[in-house]
């Protein structure tokens, strides 16, 4: 394939270079060629959720003169995934893979990125290691427990029952502290607030976010939210019970008209742009980008219904907070067995808090 | 064929089953499925003209990422090596009347039991010895599984449809549970996995081809469940069972080991698939195992009307329609629901061909009137 390309592609390529290049100078064919951007989602672009924000900001990316971005939806976190950044290389030209789900790191999109060193591979969510991997990769995450902290602000103002439900997918570190955010955002205004979890056990089990979200309510809470891929289900099962609701990842607005308070979304764009524009330049990607409200990386979504007027203020109050990086998690503080996990107060970026595997005091449920 | 035999007409019935028919026959196997493939294409265009987009521009997509190019090829080929395993596990159940839909359950299993053994033998014997380790038990594993769908079909009457399926529903669970309690590897925050077989004991493709080494083994398993089904007493006697249990047992057929064996020999095929993935692809065990690769091998077995050989090439048409997929959706902008729906329809359309077995005259033996 190589002796192919070497034949024929090659040769008619450079001597197109080269035509160009004498005719426009060096700098001006190089700013012909658009640079091509593969974006891979592991489920479908338009689920009200984590695909969903991600799809968003890569629109916004593709509004940037001389970037080309090429999509591909439900692509599983298997050989797929490998083959599917190689095709975007190979047929596509791409020099950047922006990989967005968890599980395409390791072994995937590591193994890729040292069969192609010539390619930037970014990935959401932080796994890549200085030491271990390789540099033409890198990792990148919004800390979105900021705005979760901020939709529990707001929910400690509206919940009579003083009773959140928060319906979780996996126990795993960047969950849990979105959870705990929560909480602790909620017992700013309301100190007796509880947050119930209930664990479905997987990222996309629409019968059990239903029997799940219902089974809160039953229980006597009276705002819903959730960690789960999309959260569609559990936003339409809470409006149609009458309960109130914080959205996660994307905007759910549109599905509680009624209940909406507010929500915890990514600002996705903000990464992507920040990326085209270092390529545009010239410059290296950073291999670690991470930030909140502080670096534009997060949002809440626009006040719903369901949102008071204390609650609103209250919450534009946590969000200046937030941008001024006033650490959430403040020390020291127990989990829900009891046990001092968190000894002195945490800085938003700390890496401690990366690694949460608890749920803190006042949080009803458990991790196992 | 001879072309003496061809020519003479078949003085009588015995005769005429002979080489002149099973050309005939096969050629039936061939232009049939041939012809549903064409009319699907046919019946997708329409659906892509009605959408506005170009049926031409969609089917040259389709060959360009699926067989166009050697990095398409391997593509598909990657993609197919673990159908074809998953396959054989519905297959030859089939063959003995068995509908078993929990090839799932197995491959999940089998990987994890392949992660598992790993985790003390890694680092203190040979590459090969461990990996022989982990793949002798993750057949065995997988075998256990299905076999046990095929015990409780015989003793107790249990539906295998059913029960095999349910059990897939059972072994993800071990699994999610496993990986995330017992046996999860501290390092693993937010991808809860086992911990690593190491880099250094993975399956490399086959050197040279660039083939996955499932591929072969799939293939080769493939042959040699041909030749035991066609060419053995103990294949004569499960098909006898396939086609009339009753009948099988009335004349002294050990009618329950059969069933047990055939599923026990599905369960192994899938629990492989299940090693090759920790093996050759993930290096640990996760929940990207339970990839849905038992359920579609569950369409490529109908497809290949369980014919242990033709799984092999349905798998990789089913590879290269998966691996053009992605091409499709980036140049045309079409939803990944399109492959989707690319792939029901010629299942629709090749099991509603099923129909015309046996109908067609120029098919027919021509026998004297």
């Amino acid at each position: 394939m190589d002796l192919d390309k070497l034949s024929r592609r090659t040769v008619l390529k450079s001597a197109a270079a080269t035509g160009l290049v004498t005719a426009l100078g060096a700098r001006a064919a190089h700013a012909q060629a658009p640079l091509v951007v593969g974006a891979i989602y592991v489920g479908p672009r338009d689920d009200f959720g984590y695909n969903q924000a991600h799809a968003l900001g890569i629109a916004e990316l593709k509004k940037v003169r001389g970037v080309k971005v090429v999509e591909e939806e439900n692509v599983p976190e298997t050989i797929a995934v490998q083959k599917t950044m190689e095709s975007m290389i190979q047929l596509d030209g791409a020099k950047l893979i922006v990989a967005t789900s968890f599980g395409y790191f390791d072994p995937h999109m590591l193994a890729m990125a040292t069969k192609f060193p010539q390619v930037e591979f970014r990935h959401a969510v932080g796994l890549w290691d200085e030491k271990k991997h390789p540099k033409n990769a890198g990792s990148y995450f919004g800390y979105l427990d900021q705005a979760h902290y901020v939709n529990g602000v707001a929910a400690g103002l509206v919940t009579k029952t003083k009773k959140i439900g928060f319906i979780a997918a996996k126990p795993i570190p960047s969950l849990l502290r979105n959870i705990n955010a929560v909480l602790v955002g909620a017992r700013k205004n309301a100190p007796d607030a509880t947050v119930t979890v209930i664990f479905t056990g997987d990222w996309s089990l629409p019968v059990r976010e239903a029997e799940a979200t219902n089974a809160l309510i039953d229980a006597g809470c009276d705002v819903i939210t959730c960690h789960v891929d999309s959260p569609k289900v559990v936003v339409q099962t809470a409006e149609r019970r009458g309960a109130m609701v914080l959205g996660h990842n994307a905007s759910q607005a549109s599905l509680a008209p009624r209940g909406f308070v507010t929500g915890a979304e990514y600002k996705w764009e903000t990464i992507y742009q920040g990326f085209a524009g270092n390529l545009a330049k010239g410059e290296k990607l950073p291999n670690w980008v991470r930030g909140g409200y502080d670096l534009d990386y997060v949002r809440n979504t626009a006040y719903g219904a369901a949102a008071s007027e204390p609650a609103r203020r209250a919450a534009d109050a946590a969000i200046a907070e937030m941008k001024a990086g006033k650490p959430i998690f403040v020390g020291p503080f127990k989990d829900n067995k009891g046990t001092v996990v968190g000894t002195k107060t945490y800085d938003n970026y700390a890496p401690e808090l990366e690694g949460m595997n608890y749920l803190i005091e006042g949080v009803v449920g458990s991790t196992s | 064929m001879d072309a003496s035999q061809a020519a003479a007409p078949a003085p009588g019935g015995l005769v005429s089953a002979g080489a002149g028919a099973r050309f005939r026959q096969a050629a039936e196997y061939i232009a049939i499925p041939l012809f549903a493939l064409a009319v699907s294409a046919v019946l997708f265009s329409l659906f892509l003209l009605a959408l506005g987009h170009s049926p031409d521009e969609f089917f040259s997509l389709l060959w360009r990422g699926g067989f166009g190019t050697a990095f398409s090829w391997r593509n598909t080929l990657q993609r197919a090596a673990p159908l074809v395993l998953t396959a054989l596990a519905v297959a030859i159940p089939a063959r003995i009347g068995l509908t078993i839909i929990g090839g799932e359950g197995a491959v999940v299993l089998g990987g994890l039991a392949a992660a598992a053994i790993a985790i003390p033998l890694a680092g203190t014997v040979p590459t090969l010895v461990l990996l022989g380790c982990m793949a002798i038990l993750a057949a065995s594993v997988g075998a256990g599984w299905i076999g046990l769908a095929g015990y409780l079909r015989h003793a107790r009457n249990v539906n295998e449809t059913i029960s095999s399926l349910l059990l897939a529903y059972i072994a993800i669970a071990i699994l999610n549970f496993t990986v995330e309690g017992p046996l999860r590897d501290p390092g693993s925050l937010n991808k809860p996995s086992t911990p690593p077989i190491g880099r250094e004991n993975m399956l490399a493709p086959v050197p040279g081809l660039e083939v996955p080494w499932a591929l072969v083994a799939g293939i080769a398993i493939a042959i040699g469940l041909h030749l035991l089904m066609s060419r053995t007493i103990f294949g004569f006697a499960a098909r006898v069972t396939g086609g009339n249990p009753r009948a099988a047992r009335a004349q002294g057929l050990p009618v329950g080991r059969l069933i047990v064996l055939c599923t026990a020999i599905a369960g192994a095929c899938a629990g492989l698939a299940g090693f090759f993935e920790v093996a050759a692809i993930h290096g640990n065990a996760n929940a990207a195992l339970a990839a849905g690769y038992g359920y579609t091998g569950i369409l490529v077995a109908f497809l290949a009307r369980h014919n242990p050989i033709a799984v092999v090439p349905v798998a990789i048409l089913f590879g290269g329609i998966a691996a053009a997929g992605g091409l499709i959706q980036r140049r045309m902008g079409l939803p990944d629901a399109t492959v989707l729906l690319l792939q029901a329809t010629v299942f629709v359309v090749l099991l509603a061909s099923e129909t015309l077995y046996g109908r067609l005259r120029i098919f027919k033996a021509r026998t004297p009137a």
